[in-house]
């Protein structure tokens, strides 16, 4: 038998295509494009022409997302020294509990999830509630590329480019009133085509909820993703509107966002209503407060092999404590983890 | 030696899994997290391994076919074999070998704590799985062996802990083990031994 090893597909941000020279290219594949006849070929088509990360999928994207592309700000920010997480282990590995328990169950199941059209309901204290057509919501910004550590509450991370716009800049928009304390966020019930809101054995009740403070989510490094990886959001990640909060644990990024809400009291949170001792309202990532069934001392960075398992220190706010380490302070951390 | 074919086939199925997963990690094949899934499908393959081993006597009774006997050391070995792996993967991946945090970790985590005392349940097992013994322990050996059950129950007890989101798959290794658990019952299983004795 051939035994065939794959090679790894590392990817250090200095591997990252410069956007000069990809700027470059796009406008040479525009121009061959328009020789050809571009208008036969469909938008999608024309709008991946060029993937800016290894492996990457096309994926479909809306027509709106696509005229984003050409002034997204590409690598707004940065993770030095990070190697970016290859997009399949990003896109084939992850926790939505909507689709299914096991981590590859969302891949194989969130592609028939219809995410075009899409609304978000803004709603409680705001000057402008409304149901919003995502595209609505998106249009009057540009969108921004930004390399994010992803810490996981389970101990393992990843590094994802995320293509998004700050949560503060929308939520501006829609005029928070002087009694907006919290932001609560729902992801979308869809029992027909999430087969985990089906099952009868399901520890969660749905819809899926977080929130945060209202200092956290006007917190500059707070994002609204729409894309990764240069694309569209995979369904699996969270399509077509997911909350990415880097020093936070994974669970508090919510996806595939159906309503956003500003509170007087603090909002309803999924894990930490279903075991507050293991999962608390806030989730910094913290190094020095266990969960009580794996030590959250160190993480696994995907992708992790088993005569190496990748591990390293967590570091506390996942290593974004010089900027948000002072939305806490007076505060215990070990109480209020 | 009686059935051959059987006992050399049954051998070959639980040997195969674990180098086959080696390899899928190897390759890659298992995803970016490779020693998370080993450690939950050698994890999950130990407790099946106990309770198939635990329905060989029920099948012998409803059915007087003498190969289901005749694995029953050899399933009950593997399941603790499974368990070894399981355990090994555990000090590889999530401790990266530091034994030190090990002390730890049974100290705060009750469903390590419980995986270890279904580990340590099972290995007189393992030890006393030979003639010798059996000879030995005569009347105590069947009494030492009800420790199975135990295995068993932590076993399930071990994995209920760690369930996050959906509990269908356990649900149905817990019915697995109340079907057996029911059939230990003296009434049930003298029925099932007689009815086919009958016939
Ligand atoms: C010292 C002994 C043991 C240790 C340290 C241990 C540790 C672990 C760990 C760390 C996990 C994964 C937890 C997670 O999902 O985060 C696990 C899962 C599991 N273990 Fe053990 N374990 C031990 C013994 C056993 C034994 C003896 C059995 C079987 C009888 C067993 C059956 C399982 C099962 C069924 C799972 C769940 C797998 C899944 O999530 O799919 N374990 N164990």
């Amino acid at each position: 038998m051939l035994i065939q090893i794959p090679p790894r597909s590392h990817c250090p941000s200095s591997e990252i295509t410069p956007e000069s020279v990809y700027l470059s290219r796009r406008r040479f594949l525009g121009v061959a494009g328009t020789a050809l006849g571009a208008a036969a070929l469909p938008a999608w088509a024309l709008a991946d022409d060029a993937p800016r990360y290894p492996g990457v999928e096309p994926g479909r994207p809306p027509a709106w997302f696509a005229q984003k592309l050409p002034d997204t700000r590409w690598q707004a920010v940065e993770a030095p020294g990070e190697a970016i997480t290859p997009y399949r282990d990003a896109s084939h590995y992850n926790n939505f509990y909507e689709f299914g328990p096991d981590k590859g169950d969302p891949a194989a199941n969130a592609g028939q999830l219809p995410t075009e059209p899409w609304t978000v309901r803004i709603d409680g204290e705001v000057g402008k509630p409304g149901q919003y057509a995502l595209e609505d919501l998106i249009r009057p910004h540009a969108l921004e590329e930004r390399i994010y550590r992803l810490r996981c509450v389970e101990a393992w991370s990843m590094v994802i480019p995320w293509l998004g716009l700050p949560l503060a800049d929308l939520l501006t928009r829609v005029e928070p009133t002087g009694k907006a304390r919290y932001v609560a966020f729902e992801t979308l019930v869809d029992p027909e085509h999430m087969p985990g809101q089906r099952s009868h054995f399901a520890l969660l009740d749905w819809p899926y909820r977080e929130g945060l403070r209202i200092d956290e989510a006007m917190h500059p490094l707070t994002l609204l993703a729409v894309g990764m990886y240069g694309r569209v959001l995979p369904n699996q990640n969270g399509a077509p509107l997911r909350l990415v909060v880097p020093w936070k644990y994974g669970f508090k990024s919510i996806k595939s966002i159906v309503r956003i809400s500003l509170t007087e009291q603090q909002p309803y949170a999924t894990w930490n209503r279903r075991a507050p001792g293991e999962y608390g309202f806030y989730a910094n990532v913290n190094p020095g407060v266990d969960h009580p069934r794996w030590t959250q001392k160190r993480e696994r960075r995907l992708p992790s092999s088993l005569f190496s398992p990748n591990l390293r220190d967590t570091l506390p706010f996942n290593g974004y404590a010089e900027e948000v380490a002072g939305l806490y302070a007076g505060m215990d951390l070990t109480r209020d983890y | 030696m009686k059935h051959p074919f059987w006992r050399c086939g049954v051998f070959v199925a639980a040997l195969l899994p674990p180098p086959y997963w080696l390899y899928q990690a190897w390759t890659f094949a298992l995803g970016p997290d490779p020693g998370k899934v080993l450690l939950e499908r050698l994890g999950q393959g130990s407790l099946v391994l106990l309770l198939l081993t635990l329905c060989l006597t029920p099948l012998q009774r409803a059915t007087h076919w003498s190969g289901w006997a005749l694995v029953r050391r050899q399933l009950g070995l593997w399941c603790f074999a499974y368990a070894c792996l399981h355990l090994s993967v555990y000090l590889l991946v999530v401790l990266g070998l530091d034994f030190a945090l090990l002390g730890d970790e049974l100290r705060k985590r009750p469903y390590i704590l419980v995986g270890a005392l279904a580990w340590c349940s099972l290995l007189p097992l393992a030890l006393t799985s030979n003639r010798f013994s059996m000879r030995r322990l005569g009347r105590r050996w069947k009494q030492l062996h009800r420790l199975a059950y135990a295995a068993l129950g932590l076993g399930l007890l071990h994995m209920l802990w760690i369930v996050r989101s959906d509990l269908g798959q356990w649900t149905l290794y817990g019915v697995w083990a109340l079907l057996l658990l029911a059939l230990r019952l003296p009434g049930v299983g003298r029925r099932l031994g007689r009815g086919r004795a009958a016939s």
